[in-house]
């Protein structure tokens, strides 16, 4: 097998794409895929300071490595879940990611700046661990962002992320989900920028990408997402594409071109959302989820610091605010 | 030749020569969810796997969204 532009033997074949590459050809393949996205979607503006949320795990990294590549200055983010012996391995490897390119990684662990771990919460919370994962992450993502003056945040979500997704909210046709589903988030309600510049690669390319790039990752899948509903979607969604190459870039892509303007009006967030009275973080309530999350696992805010705004990327949110508020005043 | 599988982490050996194609339908596998490494080298499907080679079949897909 060859190279399809070389001509040099390949080292991966992409079906889908009818197309073979060699390592350089491949690399360069993925590179130009997530530029495409960038410009297709409008993700990234002149001189944003982007944020990318890193787990040690292979899309994550890779998309941090691909940014930097092409010439973008992204900070990283990693989130120690404590989930046992796998956060500890998985940090080990962002660290060791970082160390060896001298790039700038703010780090947030959820028991020394919280009270609690996943497994504890999820437990506490009555919820599924990837559900109360999904809702820490999301709220520690944002305010890691925001805090940090950054106007982007990116993450590693890839084509068999978003297919999946997809997947599942349209067989429940949770229209609601449908409609808030693209590669950007735009900021609003106090929400960062949220982009996914993968989604125009999939699982195995990212795989790849970081094998060919010399990027160690963890490959052990975590612990508490074994047989989750998501990894049930992505194997029926697998066996559509070995019958038939491209059917999920099609499934996605096309929900993207012709299905997602059907449930614009199905968005409900106008907008007027407000603010959690404990964290000050967006929430529809009077209490974001992750604060009841928090309360039910026994954790707690971290107490406000005197310290000076310059130092605003190490405080909470509703620290931040408090600050500004007196700085106005 | 030896392959290394995992979830759960397992050594299998086979006889050589073998296509990896025809490997991925030994082991009841999809392309799409494994990548194949061959002595420390990414290999496509083609490729033909010998007596003595060091086989890994890594799983590529994550369960996180």
């Amino acid at each position: 097998m060859k190279c399809t532009v070389c001509r040099e033997p390949a080292v991966i074949d992409l079906r889908r794409h009818n197309s073979n590459f060699c390592s350089d050809h491949f690399l360069k393949f993925c590179r130009d895929q997530v530029t495409r996205a960038i410009a297709d979607y409008e993700m990234i503006q002149q001189g944003d300071k982007l944020l990318v949320a890193v787990s040690g795990g292979k899309d994550s990294l890779a998309i941090w490595d691909i940014l930097n590549a092409l010439g973008y200055d992204a900070h990283g983010l990693y989130v120690g879940l404590g989930i046992g012996d796998y956060s500890d391995t998985s940090g080990a490897y962002v660290k060791r990611f970082v160390e060896a390119r001298g790039l700038h990684l703010v780090e947030v662990d959820l028991q020394d700046t919280y009270g609690f771990d996943i497994p504890t919460g999820a437990r506490a919370a009555k919820r599924a661990p990837c559900s109360a994962c999904g809702l820490t992450k999301r709220h520690v993502f944002d305010g890691a962002a925001v805090d940090g003056g950054y106007d982007v945040l990116v993450t590693g979500h890839n084509l068999d992320d978003e297919a999946a997704v997809l997947f599942g909210n349209t067989i429940k046709w949770q229209t609601e989900y449908l409609a808030r589903q693209a590669p950007v988030l735009p900021a609003r309600n106090g929400f960062p920028r949220k982009v996914k510049p993968l989604v125009r690669l999939s699982e195995r390319e990212m795989a790849a990408y970081c094998v060919l790039a010399g990027i160690d990752y963890i490959v052990d899948e975590c612990p508490m997402a074994a047989g989750n509903r998501h990894l049930g979607h992505k194997a029926i969604l697998n066996q559509m594409e070995a019958q038939s190459p491209g059917a999920k870039a099609d499934f996605y892509f096309n929900f993207l071109r012709s299905g997602a303007e059907h449930f614009r009006a199905d968005d409900h967030d106008d907008g007027s959302i407000g603010t959690c009275e404990r964290c000050g973080a967006p929430a529809s309530g009077e209490v974001c989820a992750f604060c009841r999350l928090l309360e039910r696992a026994g954790g707690s805010l971290p107490e406000p610091q005197p310290v000076e705004l310059t130092a605003r990327r190490d405080l909470g949110r509703g620290v931040v605010r408090e600050l500004e508020r007196e700085t106005h005043r | 030749m030896i392959v290394r599988l995992r979830n759960p982490s397992r050594e299998l050996t086979f006889r050589g020569p073998m296509s990896v194609a025809k490997l991925f339908n030994q082991l009841d596998l999809q392309r799409e969810t494994v990548l194949v490494i061959r002595n420390g080298t990414l290999v496509p499907g083609d490729a033909m796997l010998a007596d003595g080679d060091e086989i890994e079949v890594r799983p590529v897909i994550s369960g996180g969204a």
